[in-house]
């Protein structure tokens, strides 16, 4: 092993500037002479704008001009598209409705974009909005999935009836319907997958410079993907060419999927930028934040589960309801309904699975993929049912999935919907996650509670998901309007240190180290010697960006495999140096050696060599050492393990507290586990977040109620135990650094473990039911119905 | 946030004065409430006259019978004091739970008691610590002083100096936070004073408020047959979609139970 | 207009503000402090603590104005030159940030327990935390920094002085 190589906890490269405030976010840049840009925002969740009156607002002080959807469309500006094309059952493609940056003549949601307002300072800005005069006649909205798709609900749009964007299917149904025929029993759960802000700690922001000498447009903003909003952006709203757009993403304080998407204010301030003559900057207050960026879940699910005498479980169908909002985001489409329902199979060996979604417009801000993206629906909706399937069976809960766990020896293992698996240990992670859980003794902890008056509860998932997006092919098949590829350009410089340019994005996820720490293995240089670049389209060769935990799978890949063109020319270069055949070279820890003799050279002088080629043969070997290139995955990576939960219930107020959290989890291989437990550890948090307290909640006027972090609960300190952190890992078989992915697995696969435990406490008062999140009330109410008491408690 | 002409008094007269002369003015005391009111632009006031520079407003002493806090005594001073420990540790201990550590840090009583937020903590103590509010120009009895949802019986330029808290003899309080904004969603104070027991509530209705008939109960017998029977009816209580008037109604009767037995 | 004057990271600065200024705005936008971060308006998340008079302070929530005289010590106040604070060795060697946005505010708070109490448990460390927000790690590794620094300062505390009476290298 090389020192700071594959495997080591190397302590972070990127921490030094984080801890001494030198960190770079957009909010921190300021380019001279910038104007402050300010959203003007409809307060009603459906409305016509009837008209708007800027003079007051223009003749505030320090105003340089207001904006309204009127200007922007006499630039011809686009629309925001939608990544994914979805077809229905029929055949028809989705509803595609028009997302202007600002809107023209409709609002639909609280926070849609109104006009903008442009002023020397962003105080200027924002008061001269308040001053804007804007005429709304109010119509009938409608938040709720539920609501949207009853008969007579108002519509978002004309051209989607019953709000419906797409009715679509997944699966073979005659094979489920033959299954249910012949069932021994069928289980059927309702759940509610309850809507979430994601809430990355950095609220958006984003600054347009347009250079009017060179012609030439600058965009910095919090972004996942610069490439991804490059192309959007550039092709599709302003149609600006990739050679005169250059998108910035630099420190980005967290994503969690909600920065991956392309919005309104990106193409407002680059357009503004050109409009004014001058930088204009804009940056998301908190509050509108959460009227503002994409959303998450938000989902109604109906599914029934086939077993066999045995227990086997023969067969599932589900039927979805998603709300998408009042615009289709980015990946709005394809988080519902690729992402998900392919997994519904799960690390069980069901044999048919049949599933439905419909994607519904209401009047609510677009929701999009958030951290695991339709993957933890997927998930909760299994293993909740899987626990009702124990319950209503009589077998033991983790019987009942040993029974069903697809077995070590089957990889790779073909699933119903489409996935092969091609790698994975279930028993083990499940048997490692109950050891480490003390899941036998757990009896004991149960009664002590009790006799303190509490009811204790353990409950456990088991779980497989889908990430490394993704085979272009495969995505292209779908319906994505993308290759879901990456690039990488490895710079080897003349004293040996090495440049590695990358298509992925860090927010957090370390890829400053990680990703040095495998060209230390893969060169043999100390990690100190390798610096990674991202997030500069100017920079980078190409890049789709990071999220669905596609930045080591993928990303990663394409620099393993830009650091093999390096090695193979590095051996050349040695040959040529030793005056033997590449062939007879061998290279290790940073040595060509001529095998079986001791003449090398160091891998630092065949680096000086490339580039000071003083004798080289020119028509067989060029001078420099800087490689790229693009990988395409052959397939999905399948992280997969068991997550297990133990909550403490206040019976008097409902009050649910997580004692213990124990997960193992197989992420593939580990390049750095420092790393690895910390994004576990996040996606933990969050997870949990969704499963005790985060709750995004309209009323039926369509006004947000958790709008800010003041209603909004998010887990603190406090709220959560140490977890419990086990790894047992297979290797990915499909891609050269046998990675598989880690940034979400927290987030799938904890939420049912919480449910679960959280129920199996209430489980001896009686309780069957309870949807996300289990708050104190929710809570109290079930223990109250169940003891069938209608008025409050004496 | 929309400017203002920014005053430091020297005294409580100069303060007030400053008020009088102030189209629509605030005073600052602490700027915990006030300050995050203002950055949402629900409230502008013209002036804003802070009080820092009157340090003679943030002691704590002991006064006979009484413990004496000056309005402008930090949470964090109230939570670490020794008289307040020793003499009514459960005032103490409130103080401990309002906001987080760095808004104990800059809040105030006095800012506190005069902004009168329905899910503040110190009204539960004010009421039952049959406390009194003294201002620049009187003394009002905490029940006569809170009056509404963010209404007090303050007049426009009233400034308030220092609360008396009587000394319980034992007193508990019992807060459910909210997960959020860490407000309370139900608080109940409960105190034994020598003239018997008080029980107060926050969080639960627009105002904070006492529960005669469970002082009544208690005055009896303070064991669990105080609470047989006894329960709050919602009617009247906060209802949201965090919490339930139902709910709170219910949490009153939890955390009354507790903070007598705690008090006991 | 007003002038306000305080020292910031030992270093006196007096500036021109309009009265609203916010003390989190004051040390961004006149003093190009940036490491102090704006996570939210309603003074919930933390990310923008620093420390006034000695104690930890959300400067969201302070005008800068009411700084006046005041010592003023933001995140870049924290190393001594290159050397780093404890509490920046501790949150680096536990892997106790990830995105670094709310690293400084939780930091800062942090700095102020231990300034409380410097042998603080893991619910006391928790429970001081409340006024912070971290979406990324989930608080485990920013405990355990916490309590890890606790343990090196009372180590450095106890320790005898270094027998070289020199400067600091």
């Amino acid at each position: 092993m090389t020192a700071g190589g594959i495997g080591e906890p190397l302590l972070r490269k990127e921490d030094r500037r984080f801890l001494l405030g030198k960190g770079r976010y957009t909010d921190d840049l300021n380019l001279p002479h910038q104007a402050h840009a300010y959203v003007v925002r409809s307060p009603h969740a459906s409305a016509r704008v009837a008209s708007i009156d800027a003079s007051r607002a223009l003749a505030m002080p320090g105003v340089l001009a207001v904006f309204t959807g009127a200007d922007l469309a006499a630039d011809q500006v686009g629309g925001l598209p939608c990544g994914w094309l979805i077809k229905s059952k029929d055949g028809s493609p989705m509803v595609e409705p028009p997302h202007p940056p600002l809107v023209t003549d409709r609002v639909r949601h609280v926070g849609d974009q109104v006009a903008v307002v442009v002023a020397e300072t962003h105080a200027q800005a924002k008061a001269a909005a308040r001053e804007l005069e804007v005429e709304y006649e109010t119509l009938p909205a409608v938040a709720r999935l539920r609501d949207a798709v009853a008969p007579g609900a108002p519509a978002v749009w004309a051209e989607a009836p019953g709000n419906v964007c797409f009715d679509w299917e997944l699966g073979d149904r005659a094979a489920v319907e033959a299954a249910f025929a012949r069932a021994h029993r069928v289980v059927e759960i309702e759940l509610v997958n309850n809507r979430l802000v994601p809430n990355a700690m950095e609220p958006r922001a984003a600054i347009g410079d347009y250079d009017a000498a060179d012609d030439r447009y600058t965009l910095y903003t919090t972004s996942q993907n610069p490439h991804l909003i490059r192309l959007l952006m550039g092709a599709f709203v302003l149609k600006i060419p990739e050679h005169k757009l250059r998108v910035v993403a630099p420190d980005v304080g967290g994503g969690f999927g909600s920065k991956i998407f392309h919005y309104a204010e990106e193409a407002i301030v680059t357009w503004a930028s050109r409009k004014l003559g001058r930088p204009v900057k804009w940056v998301a207050e908190r509050t509108e934040a959460f009227v503002s960026d994409a959303h998450g879940r938000d989902h109604v699910t109906r599914a029934r589960l086939a077993l066999d005498k045995d227990g086997h479980f023969l067969a599932l169908r589900v039927e979805t309801l998603a709300n998408l909002g009042a615009y289709l985001s980015t990946f709005a489409t394809v988080t519902p309904t690729y992402l998900s329902a392919p997994l519904l199979g799960g690390p069980y060996t069901t044999e048919a699975v049949y599933a439905e979604v419909k994607g519904v417009f209401t009047h609510t801000v677009p929701v999009d993929a958030y951290r695991g993206a339709g993957r933890p629906e997927a998930t909760y909706l299994l293993e909740r049912l899987v626990d009702k399937a124990a319950r209503e069976t009589g077998i033991d809960r983790v019987e009942l999935r040993r029974k069903n766990l697809i077995p070590s020896d089957a990889f790779p293992y073909q699933t119903p919907l489409a996935f092969t698996y091609d790698s994975g240990d279930y028993q083990a992670t499940l048997e490692l996650a109950l050891r480490e859980s003390e899941y036998a003794s757990f009896e004991a902890r149960r009664a002590e509670a009790a006799a303190r008056g509490k009811l204790r509860g353990i409950g456990l998932s088991t779980y497989v998901e889908a990430c490394g997006l993704a085979p272009s092919a495969v995505a292209g098949s779908l319906g994505c309007r993308a290759g879901l590829y990456d690039a990488a350009s490895v710079r080897v410089h003349p004293t040996g240190s090495v440049t590695v340019y990358t298509g992925a994005h860090s927010h957090g996820q370390g890829h400053e180290t990680t990703f040095a720490q495998i060209v230390a293995e893969r060169l043999g240089v100390a990690p100190e010697a390798v610096e990674i670049v991202h997030g500069d389209t100017d920079k980078i060769p190409f890049g789709m960006g990071t999220y669905g935990s596609r930045s080591l799978a993928v990303c990663g890949s394409a620099i393993a495999k830009a650091l093999d063109k390096i090695v193979a020319k590095s051996k050349k270069i040695a040959a040529h140096l030793l005056e033997s055949d590449p062939g007879d070279l061998e290279f290790e820890a940073g040595a060509f050696r001529v095998a079986g003799t001791d003449r090398q050279k160091s891998f630092g002088e065949v680096a000086f060599a490339a580039y000071v080629p003083h004798n080289f043969p020119h028509e067989s070997l060029e001078p420099g050492l800087d490689e790229s290139a693009f990988y395409d995955p052959k397939n999905f990576t399948f992280p997969g393990g068991c997550h297990v939960a133990e909550v403490e219930i206040d019976p008097e107020t409902g009050e649910v507290e997580l004692a213990r959290v124990t997960v193992a989890d197989d992420v593939g291989r580990v390049i750095n586990p420092v790393i690895v437990d910390g994004q576990i550890h996040g996606g933990l948090a969050q997870g949990i977040g969704q499963a005790l307290c985060e709750n995004c909640v309209y009323d039926d006027e369509g006004q947000l109620l958790s709008g800010s972090f003041m209603t909004y609960a998010m887990p603190r300190a406090a709220d959560l135990p140490n977890f419990k952190v086990g790894l047992h890992v297979t290797h990915c078989t499909h891609n050269p650094l046998g990675v598989k992915g880690v940034g979400e697995i927290g987030s799938i696969g904890v939420p049912p473990a919480v449910m679960n435990a959280v129920l199996d406490a209430l489980a001896p008062a009686g309780v069957t039911h309870l949807d996300m999140p289990a708050t104190s009330e929710r809570v109290w109410r079930a223990l109250r119905e169940a003891r069938g008491q209608k008025g409050p408690t004496p | 946030m929309k400017n203002f002409r920014f005053h430091r008094p020297q005294s409580v007269a100069e303060a007030v004065a400053v008020m009088n002369g102030a189209e629509a003015g605030k005073y600052l005391a602490g700027g915990q409430s006030l300050l995050p009111v203002m950055k949402l632009g629900l409230a502008e006031p013209t002036d804003v006259i802070a009080l820092d520079a009157l340090r003679e407003l943030n002691e704590v002493r002991v006064d006979g019978e009484a413990l004496v806090i000056g309005a402008l005594a930090t949470h964090y001073q109230v939570h670490t004091s020794p008289h307040v420990n020793k003499l009514a540790p459960a005032l103490a201990d409130l103080a401990g739970h309002i906001g987080d550590a760095q808004v104990r840090n800059r809040g105030t009583l006095g800012g506190s008691v005069a902004h009168a937020d329905p899910a503040a903590d110190y009204p539960a103590a004010l009421l039952a610590l049959d406390a009194v509010v003294h201002t620049d120009r009187r003394a009002l009895p905490a029940e006569a002083f809170f009056t509404g949802l963010f209404e007090t019986a303050l007049e426009p330029d009233e400034l308030v100096t220092a609360v008396r808290f009587s000394l319980p003899r034992k007193s508990a309080y019992v807060k459910f936070a909210h997960r959020a904004s860490k407000y309370a969603v139900v608080g109940v104070m409960v105190a034994r004073l020598d003239k018997g027991f008080r029980v107060a509530v926050t969080g639960a209705g627009p105002k904070a408020f006492r529960l005669p008939e469970l002082e009544a109960r208690l005055a009896k017998s303070c064991g669990p047959d105080a609470f047989e029977g006894f329960y709050l009816s919602p009617g009247e209580l906060n209802g949201d979609h965090d919490a339930s008037a139902e709910y709170r109604a219910h949490l009153v009767g939890v955390l009354a139970r507790r903070a007598v037995a705690a008090a006991a | 207009m007003a002038k306000v004057s305080l020292t910031v990271n030992r270093k006196l600065a007096s500036v021109d503000i309009e009265p609203s200024t916010l003390l989190v705005e004051l040390l961004r936008e006149k003093l190009g402090l940036t490491g102090t971060h704006v996570g939210c308006d309603t003074s919930q998340c933390g990310a923008c603590v620093v420390h006034v008079g000695g104690q930890s302070v959300k400067a969201c929530t302070m005008l800068a104005i009411e700084a006046e005289g005041a010592e003023v010590v933001t995140v870049e106040g924290l190393a001594e030159g290159e050397r780093l604070h404890p509490m920046q060795e501790a949150f680096r060697n536990e892997h106790g940030l990830q995105c670094g946005f709310c690293t400084p505010g939780m930091m800062m708070s942090a700095v102020d327990l231990l300034r409380h109490n410097p042998d603080p448990t893991e619910r006391e460390v928790r429970a001081w935390l409340e006024g912070n927000i971290c979406r990324c790690t989930g608080y485990q590794n920013i405990v355990k920094a916490v309590l890890a620094c606790a343990r090196a300062m009372r180590e450095r505390a106890a320790a005898p002085p270094p027998a070289s009476k020199g400067g600091r290298s």
